[in-house]
């Protein structure tokens, strides 16, 4: 920059009055005049300060909305809840035809049946606890590893160029292939399905963080610089702030793949220091040509499923959205 | 002189200069109009003033502490608040906690949005918004602010007001303002001097002084909007086919 380092030899341009003292705002004197000044934007419109505010008020009143207030939708609830009896109903009535055998086709009242069986065994709590720890852990580690790293690929070009596509890659590799590596390395141990986990979720974070960060307006950047912001305060002030719509849908899928990583792995790795989660409660259900234990499995890990998108994710991301205004008009 | 251009030219890779042999003066504590039909440089001119742009030949002085910058749109953090946004600014520039609140309160008082403060952007009406991107680039607390048509996509009610805002708030805060526009009555509005830019490549080719007679005299005002006009108008002949 030649801030202030270039030779300048005397003014080129027609020298003008130099430090001109502020002019005092002129104050309508004849009430004659004011009525006969012409408002055509070409001079003062308004006649001093507080003429200048109440104007202003009052625009501002009448161009901002007022806030609305939010009332509590009980469709929300309501259409899902009847969703699910609808199916429910349409299972039980299906069951009813009894066109498989029972034991291949429960009903619902079977499956809620084993669902007590093994509530009262214990092992439905040690299958839901075990799980979600390990899926929570490992996706919380994802998180921090990932994070840094895609904001690392996302600013930095040439390393985005040469990782860039091996990170895509990834994302599309089913976590499951590498299962039998992870047992290979590791052993039966937890450390196999910790692997298979952040293989599954790193991938997708970082995907979700870096087209985050691709979609930022580029005037955010232009308004750090001007701002004087410097490259780690435009990554953690800026870049990563304005990234968080895309960041978010990243951590969406992240927990996604974590969660199915997580049952592949201990679906096919059983025994060892492994203990006994949703996948191995699904598997022993295999085992045992109990189709009760299987739904249930599978409900469980559907529910589990749920329950973090309605009480994890859906407030974080409706609340995100709409602080930027972005939810209107929205089908939520 | 917080701003000398000379000689000053740019051009992107091969193609024909931008601008070209600008030679500009700006004294401490002047309101300029740059005015210039579109696609003149106005805008890169103003980058290159602002340090985001380099110029390809020619000198530059600026302050060195560089330049405050207010964009067409107002630019505002959306996940920020108007006083966060404010804030920002200041941080930036190393201000502790206790007293960017102070400055924030301060600033936003001055644009006439104190009570707006906790709103965020989308909250706010356009007009709103510019006055709290006026705010923050005031935070910046630079002496030279450049502002690149910022009142240009506003309705006309909201413009003439905030005319007469932005006149009050350069008197008040003794800032060196260049104000890029395409809109000669609002140069002749806002500017002590109006530099007429011509269109590839830029290059200012003459300039006006607006007298304190001008801002309250409409009919003087017309006259002038009407001079420089044509003249405007026979710079844009030139380049008919």
């Amino acid at each position: 920059m030649p801030n202030n380092s270039s030779p300048v030899a005397e003014p080129v341009s027609p020298p003008v009055e130099p430090e001109s003292p502020p002019v005092e705002p002129v104050e309508t004197k004849d009430p004659t005049s004011a009525a006969e000044k012409v408002h055509a934007a070409l001079t003062r419109s308004s006649t001093g300060s507080a003429d200048l505010r109440e104007l202003e008020s009052g625009l501002d009143s009448l161009q901002s909305d007022a806030v609305r207030k939010a009332r509590v939708d009980w469709s929300r609830v309501l259409l899902p809840v009847a969703a699910v009896v609808v199916l429910i109903i349409i299972w039980q009535f299906y069951v009813s035809l009894g066109l498989k055998r029972r034991d291949q086709v429960p009903g619902p009242m079977d499956v809620l049946e084993q669902f007590g069986t093994l509530w009262a065994e214990g092992s439905l709590q040690e299958a839901v606890w075990t799980s979600l720890q390990r899926g929570l852990l490992g996706f919380l580690i994802s998180v921090a590893i990932a994070t840094p790293v895609g904001l690392l690929l996302a600013q930095v070009a040439p390393l985005r160029r040469a990782f860039g596509p091996l990170i895509s890659g990834l994302q599309v590799l089913p976590s499951v292939a590498w299962v039998p590596a992870a047992i290979i390395w590791f052993g039966l141990t937890d450390a196999t399905v910790y692997f298979v986990v952040f293989m599954g979720a790193i991938p997708s974070i970082i995907n979700g963080l870096i087209s985050g960060v691709d979609q930022i307006p580029p005037q955010y950047r232009s308004v750090g610089t001007v701002l004087g912001a410097s490259r780690l305060q435009m990554a953690v002030q800026i870049i990563l702030p304005a990234a968080l719509p895309g960041y978010l849908s990243g951590l969406k899928q992240g927990w996604a793949f974590s969660w199915r990583s997580l049952m592949a792995a201990e679906i096919i790795a059983v025994g060892g220091t492994i203990g006994f989660g949703l996948g191995s409660m699904l598997n022993q259900g295999r085992d045992l040509a109990d189709m009760t234990i299987v739904m249930s499995a599978i409900l469980l890990i559907l529910a589990v499923g749920i329950l973090i998108e309605l009480l994890v994710f859906a407030p974080i991301e409706k609340r995100l959205l709409q602080r930027r205004g972005l939810l209107a008009g929205s089908t939520r | 002189m917080p701003v000398v251009l000379e000689n000053l030219g740019k051009r992107f890779g091969e193609g024909a200069p931008v601008l070209d042999d600008v030679n500009a003066t700006i004294g401490k504590g002047e309101f300029v109009a740059l005015l210039g039909a579109s696609g003149c440089g106005k805008s890169t001119l103003l980058n290159i003033m602002a340090g985001l742009e380099l110029p390809t030949s020619g000198a530059l002085e600026v302050p060195s502490d560089g330049a405050a910058f207010m964009f067409q749109d107002s630019a505002l953090f959306p996940w920020l608040t108007a006083r966060e946004n404010v804030e920002l600014a200041l941080k930036l520039r190393g201000v502790g906690k206790a007293e960017r609140r102070v400055k924030a309160a301060e600033l936003l008082e001055l644009v006439h949005l104190a009570e707006a403060a906790d709103r965020r952007p989308h909250e706010l009406s356009g007009g709103m918004r510019q006055r709290v991107a006026l705010a923050r680039s005031l935070a910046q607390d630079r002496q030279l602010l450049l502002m690149d048509e910022p009142f240009a996509a506003l309705d006309a009610i909201t413009r003439d007001l905030l005319h007469d805002e932005l006149e009050r708030i350069w008197k008040e805060t003794g800032r060196t303002i260049v104000f890029v526009t395409h809109n000669v009555r609002e140069a002749v509005r806002l500017g002590q001097r109006v530099l007429l830019l011509s269109s590839r490549p830029g290059r200012v080719v003459q300039e006006w002084e607006v007298t304190e007679e001008h801002r309250t005299d409409a009919g003087l005002a017309g006259q002038l909007t009407g001079v420089i006009t044509a003249r405007l108008r026979e710079e844009i002949r030139r380049h008919a086919k």
